[in-house]
């Protein structure tokens, strides 16, 4: 099975040939690298920018201006910060022209915690993301659906902003990619460049074949009564684990990964709500002016008085960044015990 | 690297019915600003920020630009100076006093977005930002799609002495000159002397912003931006040579503020900053060109014109609070 960086790459080759994508551009994107964590290896539009965040970003921008379908990379989003106000830009272009121009064009940026980032290396950014109108924000939380959810954002004519988790790029699959070899072996002799002189290596790919997620449907991944649980990204899976570990108690969850941030899917949200009357929101972000508090206060507008328990969000302690050590960085972000014992208490409080 | 001297003046070069349309030009794109002025005065615009005293250096320019829609032809990155230049490429009048109204009929923004703020897709004018820098980076985007595209057609950038202070003018002179990889931008610098109300003498080492090409192996010059001929002529060789080479230039115009930064500061006539409007008339009589009268008669010509313009704006409608949901998104094409 591919991985999730694996599968970036196979939907961006797909991107290459069936989408109209003309330009895989960041730092370290093209040869020989092909990305910091090899998401863009082999591929026939990719190419290395000057390290330099707001040329990439504006460049990114005049390519979707002139007719081009860029995809541009910030090697790590702690490094987009210096773009905002060109991050406006592309949100507005369509708006402020009265619909005049387009902006068919993705920024992906690795996101989060889990691979001893440090203070530099760990940032989230949804919060700020979905501050920035004019943009959709996509996450996937494993390499299916990573897939998936990137041949719908190469097929956009808006600005996407697509996060990875860069804690879960190196997780494998459950579902093949439709093309995939089932032979993880044979796929990885395919597409993964050698280690050492890469200069006479050329990629073999796979035939693999369109699949979609629609941007703003979210996925329910366990069914249940108890409370809703809603995640994305890398602590989806952490979510979905502990619904498993307390499934074997008795309490049962529902899990819906958002997978798209924005435009939210309320209408899911909402009918599990209604459902269980409880919810815990789970991410990784700082808590203060967390995304998740925006999905609260959405939740609230609609069904305040569906709940049966204060509703709980679960996030990153709100300190300056995330430390080096492991015990550092295992107190800033939510674990699966710290959300195994939030359902817990969630599910057990009296209505 | 040969570069064009620090001021080019190659006059007397032009044919006399350009000379003429030039000087139309001018009287237009002032009259048409000077008119955006008394609308903000009067309350019926919000903010004005404008190109009074750049006409030298924007009308020509417009006469140059190649205009299409799509990379075999020109982009252009303008800033909120550029009145002259969108004019002289057959812009309306009526257009800008619009926009200046925030009417339901300004075709740039819809009412969004100050004047002097253009949005012309089929002219390749993408959005015109209040930013003072973002089009520097920008602007080696549509380049590169024009240098892997061929043909000649090439983006253009303008911007204000005080834009190159910011990081993106550094960004586009790199990008723009990456070995083998070097892109037809043409950078411009509308110097007038400040940024906002501050002199440039005081933030600017250099009054010469245009070496700062210089390192980075691109073609540069300066030109009196007071000087219609001699713009027309630098940006002339300028263009041809970015359009044959598919290489960068950047040239400097040393144009004047006549009404100041914007609104903001008061907008009211500075007189002693050169006006390139009355001494081109002066040039044009000497010549033999045009007498007093005929430029005056340009003048009657292009004032009943606005006023009339004026009049039609006066009674077109304001958007609706509604249209705010409008053009969020475009739509997605069908799967």
């Amino acid at each position: 099975m591919a991985n999730l960086a694996q599968a970036i790459r196979l939907a961006l080759h797909y991107g290459e040939e069936h989408l109209g994508v003309t330009d895989i551009f960041g730092e370290d994107v093209g040869p020989p690298l092909g990305g910091v964590f090899t998401a863009t290896q082999g591929l026939k539009t990719a190419w290395n920018a000057p390290l330099d965040e707001r040329g990439i970003i504006g460049t990114a921008l005049g390519i979707a201006y002139a007719g081009g379908k860029p995809v541009a990379e910030i090697q790590f989003c702690d490094y987009i910060f210096n773009c905002i106000d060109l991050l406006k830009l592309c949100g507005n272009a369509h708006w402020s022209s009265a619909g005049a121009y387009r902006v068919p064009m993705v920024v992906m940026t690795p996101v989060g915690s889990g691979i001893h980032g440090s203070i530099y290396h760990s940032h989230s950014f949804e919060s700020i993301a979905s501050h920035i109108p004019g943009w959709k924000i996509v996450m996937p939380s494993n390499p299916l659906e990573a897939y998936g959810l990137m041949l719908s954002a190469l097929a956009e004519p808006n600005p996407v902003m697509y996060l990875a988790p860069k804690a879960l790029l190196r997780v494998k699959g459950e579902d093949l990619i439709p093309g995939e070899p089932s032979d993880e072996k044979s796929l990885n002799q395919m597409i993964n460049a050698p280690l050492g002189d890469r200069s006479g290596w050329a990629p073999k790919w796979p035939k693999v074949e369109a699949f979609t997620v629609p941007l703003g449907v979210a996925r329910l991944c366990r069914e249940g009564k108890r409370a809703t649980v809603i995640s994305y990204g890398r602590t989806l899976p952490l979510c979905v684990a502990a619904a498993d570990e307390l499934s074997k108690e008795g309490m049962d969850f529902d899990v819906i990964d958002l997978r798209t941030l924005y435009p939210l899917d309320m209408e899911t949200l909402q009918r599990s709500l209604r459902k269980t009357g409880r919810v815990l929101i789970v991410n990784e972000d700082t808590e203060v002016t967390n995304f998740g508090e925006h999905v609260l206060r959405r939740l609230l507008d609609t069904c305040f008085y569906d709940l049966e328990a204060a509703p709980v969000l679960l996030a990153g302690a709100d300190v300056p960044g995330i430390g080096l050590a492991w015990e550092l960085e295992r107190a800033s972000v939510p674990q699966q015990p710290d959300i195994a014992a939030a359902m817990r208490k969630l599910a057990s409080e009296k209505a | 690297m040969v570069n064009m001297p620090r001021t080019t003046k190659k006059a007397g070069k032009l044919s006399d019915e350009l000379k003429l349309r030039i000087h139309d030009y001018m009287v237009q794109a002032r009259m048409t600003e000077e008119l955006l002025i008394r609308m903000v005065r009067g309350g019926q615009g919000y903010f004005w920020i404008g190109a009074p005293g750049e006409e030298a250096f924007g009308v020509p320019l417009g006469l140059l630009v190649d205009k299409g829609e799509g990379p075999e032809h020109d982009y252009l990155h303008l800033h909120y100076r550029s009145s002259p230049t969108v004019l002289a490429m057959g812009a309306q009048p009526i257009d800008l006093l619009r926009q200046m109204r925030s009417t339901a009929t300004d075709p740039y923004s819809r009412g969004r977005n100050f004047v002097n703020h253009f949005a012309i897709k089929e002219w390749n004018v993408v959005p015109v930002t209040p930013t003072i820098e973002t089009q520097y980076a920008v602007g080696p985007g549509t380049a590169w799609v024009q240098k892997r595209q061929g043909g000649t057609g090439l983006s253009i950038i303008t911007g204000g002495d005080a834009g190159t202070a910011e990081g993106d003018f550094a960004t586009c002179l790199n990008w723009s000159t990456r070995p083998g990889q070097e892109l037809p931008v043409l950078i411009l610098i509308a110097h007038n002397g400040y940024g906002i109300s501050t002199r440039a003498a005081q933030t600017q080492a250099t009054p010469h912003l245009h070496e700062r090409a210089g390192p980075f192996g691109m073609r540069h010059g300066e030109v009196d931006g007071n000087d219609p001929e001699a713009c027309y002529l630098a940006l002339q060789e300028a263009m041809d040579y970015i359009r044959k080479e598919r290489k960068p230039f950047c040239l400097q115009a040393n144009v004047s503020r006549l009404y100041g930064h914007s609104s903001s500061s008061g907008a009211q006539l500075i007189r002693e900053e050169r006006d390139c409007v009355v001494e081109y008339e002066a040039r044009l009589e000497a010549e033999g060109l045009l007498s007093k009268q005929e430029a005056l008669a340009v003048h009657e010509r292009w004032r009943v014109h606005l006023k009339a313009a004026h009049q039609q704006v006066l009674e077109e409608p304001m958007p609706d609070g509604a249209d705010i949901w409008q053009h969020i998104f475009a739509m997605a094409p069908e799967v």
